[in-house]
């Protein structure tokens, strides 16, 4: 199926917090580039665990693994905060000073396009 | 092998100090209680930067420290606006210097507050807060609430040590005799420890503060059937724990101060806890991020009258969230260069704002390589605080702690790099002026 239109919202997580003085681990990569979204929402897709998804918003565009957390209701992907996430997020806070890092438009759809490694993540920033 | 008792944990704002160590040649080798997972990880060790380096031709070269303080000196000294951003991973002593710095660059400063409860901070500005410590929750809280929080994986001690989980002198039964409350967008590990799961729509905290409000008032026939995704029944369920509870313990994380309406979210909660006063005693708290953001918020506002985004251009202090916080600052590209501090805007700032971090020099100081290593012009490893420096650190209840040095180290600790930075600022202004 084409993409989904989504509200996507960042957060801790206990293996990020153990990793944060680790960021460039495979234990962190493995944690924080990944999206967690209700099961009826992967079948939606017609994506399962550990696929490629792109998670497009206005300000850019992140591909993550997926994982199934029905925790998360319908239409509600959650993405540790961290690099990928923060990827699709704002820079803009309107004059607020806090950036929105979760209730972002969001558009996700299965693809076959590789996650990016955190260095090489930090190399699209450098025009 | 030494046993080391009472070490205070350097990562999240429970700053927990009754840890027990076991240390073998300079090296933890366990530990045995009282840390949570993600203390555990930190207290056992990563890998270090290894050497202090400046980047040459796009490659990180190690140097001394002499090499890379100069250089550092000479950054911040040619900038015509810099940004010194960070100072939550360190210790008070470090932070006193770092507004020394600013002021004597006249920088910009900003401290990670205003990517976590930036919004708290205006809107107990704004309203105040009626709090308390975390000694009188343990001690009184017989309801406790977290609303946009997961503390069972950000804050893993907190409902032991604090709050849901732990017996004190009017809560000796412990959970037993308490009722523990979560409210949020999704079904966190926190909201299958609770009593009562109260499932907000993403965005809609206000309105659910208002309607509790205004049952708490008096005022339930003003509140629909429905607000924010909450059925009215269980509002007024909520409401009735809110009146029959002793003491009424609310902390609130970033499920309110990222999204909507921000600050205002806050001060809707904190005149929720105002409301709960008409029929018991209620208080409520910021559960804090890093182990001493409330201690930069605090060295702050007492070195220069405000907690965070902070400008000392004009000669004196000016404050300004929105324009002088970080991220607002580098997604305008409004500074020269950069000293990132105890912190890591790679990871955790937006995107949009990282591409200026990208196109001016970059100061990182810190003990571990992050997503900020790959701006950063000069690289200056440090000491761990709380492992192999010592130091004051801010308890996210304004609480003093003292943090300890479990270690040696040939690292140097974060107050006497900057104040080598300080000192060769001063010796090229006077060059300058010769
Ligand atoms: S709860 Fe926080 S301060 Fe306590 S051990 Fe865990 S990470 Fe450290």
């Amino acid at each position: 199926m084409e993409g989904m239109n989504v509200n996507l919202i960042s957060g801790r997580t206990t293996v990020q917090g153990q990793n944060l003085d680790s960021k460039l681990t495979e234990k962190y990569f493995g944690e924080v580039a990944r999206c967690d979204m209700n099961g009826s929402d992967m079948e939606k897709l017609g994506v399962a665990k550990d696929d490629n998804v792109k998670v497009t918003t206005a300000y850019g565009a992140v591909v993550v693994k997926a994982k199934q957390d029905d925790g998360n209701p319908e239409g509600l992907i959650f993405i540790p905060m961290g690099p990928w996430c923060n990827a699709v997020v704002s820079g803009d806070t309107h004059g607020a000073g806090m950036p929105s890092f979760k209730g972002i438009d969001a558009e996700i759809e299965k693809t076959e396009e590789e996650v990016l490694q955190v260095k090489e993540l930090m190399r699209t920033y450098m025009g | 092998m030494v046993e080391i008792t009472d070490v205070v944990c350097s990562l999240c704002g429970c700053v927990c100090d009754d840890i027990v160590l076991e240390v073998e040649n300079n090296k933890v080798v366990k530990v045995k209680r009282g840390a949570c997972s993600v203390g555990k990880s930190k207290l056992l060790g990563h890998e270090r930067i290894k050497s202090p380096m400046i980047r040459e031709n796009g490659e990180l070269k190690e140097c001394s420290y002499d090499e890379a303080i100069k250089k550092s000196a000479e950054i911040l000294y040619k900038s015509r606006r810099p940004l010194l951003y960070g100072w939550s991973s360190t210790v008070c002593e470090a932070d006193k210097v770092g507004v020394e710095l600013t002021e004597d660059l006249g920088a910009v400063m900003d401290n990670t507050a205003s990517v976590c409860h930036g919004p708290s901070v205006l809107a107990i500005q704004d309203v105040g807060l009626p709090s308390c410590t975390l000694g009188e929750v343990k001690n009184r809280a017989d309801l406790v609430i977290y609303w946009g929080a997961n503390p069972a994986q950000a804050h893993a001690n907190h409902m032991k040590r604090y709050s849901y989980v732990s017996k004190g002198y009017w809560t000796a039964e412990g959970k037993k005799g308490k009722k523990l409350v979560v409210v949020d967008v999704r079904k966190t590990m926190t909201a299958k420890m609770a009593d009562v799961f109260v499932q907000v729509e993403q965005g809609q905290d206000y309105p659910v503060f208002s309607a509790l409000r205004a049952i708490l008032q008096g005022h339930e026939d003003v509140v629909p059937d429905k607000v924010g995704g909450v059925p009215k029944e269980q509002l007024l369920e909520l409401a009735n724990m809110v009146k029959e509870a002793k003491f009424v313990m609310t902390f609130f994380g970033m499920g309110v101060t990222h999204t909507g309406a921000r600050h205002n979210n806050i001060v809707n909660a904190i005149q929720f806890t105002r409301a709960a006063h008409l029929h018991t005693k209620a208080s409520i708290m910021p559960l804090r991020g890093h182990y001493n953001v409330a201690g930069i918020n605090q060295v702050c506002t007492w070195e220069t009258g405000f907690p965070f985004a902070i400008e000392m251009a004009r000669g004196y202090a000016w404050y300004n969230p929105g324009e002088l916080s970080a991220t607002d600052l580098l997604y305008r590209g409004d500074c020269d260069a950069a000293m990132i501090i105890a912190s890591d805007p790679g990871a955790h700032f937006p995107g949009e704002s990282l591409k200026h971090l990208a196109k001016i020099p970059v100061i990182q100081i810190d003990p571990y390589a992050n997503p900020t290593t790959e701006f950063a012009d000069v690289v200056i490893p440090v000491a761990v605080s709380g492992i192999e420096a010592e130091g004051n650190v801010y308890r996210m209840d304004n609480i003093p702690i003292r943090l300890r040095k479990i270690l040696d180290t040939d690292y140097l600790p974060d107050e006497e790099i900057l104040e080598r930075i300080l000192t060769e600022v001063r010796a090229l202004r006077e060059k300058e002026g010769e």
